[in-house]
């Protein structure tokens, strides 16, 4: 490749490296210094402030764990934390098991439906995000829309009352990221071959065994991605427990926003996401090898 | 061997009827008469005349819809320079911390990003508002916009690149002319993905605005917490109503690009 190629190529790579060094990783660091600094009645909000390279002694010298020990001494923080990986988790369980079926079915449909199909799991993703949750809340309320259905059929008596339950939060979750997990593994099912599932019938496997043996492990890529898609912003998601929760679904990232905007203690809720991004890390390299691969797969080249 | 089975067809209504019933529900009690969820005072738009004269909602969205043109125009460019990087320049150095700092963004706690990007905005001592909102925005959809670019890229002949190089264009010739009429769909999603991100995002605007610049999801936000407003209603009504034209026009645009191109 000829010298201004090559030129070309770094400045174009330069552009989009920086800003997310500038606006992504730059950040990262300063919420980490924030995490090991004391809440101060100042503003901005904490101390020591960085003064110039020669207090830069004086500066480190003042940082300190006390946060970080005061998220594992209060039940509050590490249970919220638990709180969040188990809603978390159960909204990726739930979504996997309504998801499936409904990506199965799209993948079974008839070709020609198949890009409508994709576009009505989309277009609920297009209207925003607060609506729909506060839809559920119209919804899921002492007199709202389910209740009156449940009641009407004489199936209830009474009121559920699922609003501002852990029960309301985790079917906003569900309903959420559905969108999340449906499309990959949409995308995994319609590439399937169906002649490996008439192989399998030739040879005797049942529907259900050919399910099993075949399309089963042949769709775990598209298990994988969308349970990291649902899974790891699930566990920080602030509006769901907060339009739709009670105050004993405190999941954390309610708490980080509760630190920072009615506490003010912004070194505590710096402190907080800094552990919450030492939870994420796994389930978020595991995404990011599943998407190098896919990348490297789709061809790398000269 | 695969058909849409009695059972397949349930599993394909039910799980619809998950996806629009509050979708629905909101539509109808928009047009609802009465103030009370579960009256059904008879069909009225005294919602929508009520949206009217609501002048913060009103600012709040002109607001939001300048912010999420700024910002989704910046994301896309940023977005598919990424997506090029990824996609044709094969190994370089820093690839991984790059392909990382792409995918991030996409699953990232939106609470995460919001702090980290306003105490920057804070250890840089800026002015929050308009441009501060706009920044953190395209930080957010460059990530999604570099997906979106990227399928479209790793799927398209390359062939037809490297014959424009070999008669001797330059990569920006090359890209002016074969890359980018080739993947302009793509782009135009990418774009359009990056507008309702931005259109939508209540919590990342919250940390990184400043006072004057309350976003149409703040302005929103605030109102649903202070219980139910069927003047919401109408608003989220008008909302979907354009999301649905919007979405359905470029679909149709995208066909009969499609057909002409045979």
């Amino acid at each position: 490749m000829s010298r201004s190629a090559g030129a070309a190529r770094r400045v174009l790579v330069a552009i989009p490296y920086l800003w997310l060094g500038l606006f992504f990783l730059l950040p990262f660091a300063i919420v980490l210094r924030m995490a090991l600094s004391d809440a101060a009645t100042a503003l901005p909000p904490y101390a020591p402030h960085f003064e110039g390279p020669g207090q830069l002694g004086a500066f480190l010298a003042a940082l300190d764990l006390e946060n970080l020990q005061l998220l594992f001494a209060d039940a509050l923080y590490w249970q919220s934390y638990l709180t969040s990986l188990r809603i978390a988790a159960l909204t990726t369980l739930s979504a996997l098991m309504i998801g499936y079926p409904l990506a199965y079915a799209m993948a079974a449909a008839p070709r020609r439906w198949q890009g409508l199909l994709v576009l009505l799991v989309i277009l609920p993703f297009w209207t925003s995000f607060l609506i729909r949750v506060y839809a559920w809340a119209g919804i899921l309320r002492p007199d709202g829309l389910l209740d009156a259905a449940l009641m009407g059929l004489g199936l209830t008596s009474e009121p559920l009352r699922l609003l501002n339950t852990e029960a309301a939060v985790l079917i906003g979750m569900v309903y959420s990221y559905l969108p999340f997990m449906v499309l990959p593994l949409y995308a995994t099912l319609q590439k399937l071959d169906p002649s490996l599932l008439e192989a399998a019938a030739d040879l005797g496997a049942t529907p259900a065994a050919a399910f099993r043996t075949v399309t089963l492990p042949l769709s775990l890529p598209g298990i994988l991605a969308g349970a990291a898609l649902v899974f790891i912003p699930a566990i920080g998601e602030f509006v769901i427990p907060d339009l739709l929760g009670g105050p004993e679904t405190g999941m954390i990232g309610k708490v980080l926003w509760t630190e920072f905007f009615s506490n003010r203690d912004w070194p505590l809720a710096s402190a907080v996401a800094i552990v919450l991004l030492l939870v994420l890390v796994l389930p978020l390299a595991l995404l990011q090898r599943w998407q190098m691969a896919r990348a490297g797969r789709a061809g790398d080249g000269p | 061997m695969r058909r849409l089975g009695p059972g397949l067809l349930l599993a394909l209504i039910a799980g619809f009827a998950f996806l629009y019933l509050p979708i629905v529900a909101l539509i109808a009690y928009s047009f609802n008469a009465s103030r009370l969820v579960t009256v059904w005072g008879g069909f009225s738009t005294r919602w929508y005349h009520a949206l009217l004269d609501n002048q913060p909602l009103l600012d709040a969205a002109w607001l939001s819809i300048r912010l999420a043109l700024v910002s989704a125009t910046l994301a896309t460019c940023l977005g598919t320079l990424a997506a090029l990087a990824l996609a044709r320049y094969g190994r370089f150095r820093g690839r991984t911390l790059f392909s990382a700092m792409v995918v991030a963004p996409l699953v990232m706690p939106e609470v995460i990003t919001g702090l980290s990007l306003l105490l920057l905005f804070v250890a840089a001592d800026v002015e929050r508002g308009f441009w501060t909102v706009t920044i953190a925005h395209a930080t957010l959809g460059l990530g999604f916009a570099c997906i979106v670019v990227q399928a479209r890229l790793v799927g398209f002949e390359r062939s037809l690149e490297e014959a424009a190089q070999d008669l001797g264009a330059t990569p920006l010739v090359t890209f002016a002319t074969v890359t980018l009429p080739l993947i302009w769909p793509s782009v135009a999603a990418a774009w359009m993905l990056a507008f309702t991100l931005s259109l939508d995002d209540l919590v990342i605007a919250s940390f990184t605005s400043g006072p004057g610049a309350t976003t149409l999801p703040m302005r929103l936000y605030s109102a649903v917490r202070l219980g139910v407003s069927p003047e919401i209603n109408a608003a989220c009504t008008i909302m979907i109503a354009a999301v649905a034209v919007a979405v359905i026009a470029s679909s149709l645009l995208l066909k009969r690009q499609r057909l002409a191109a045979g």
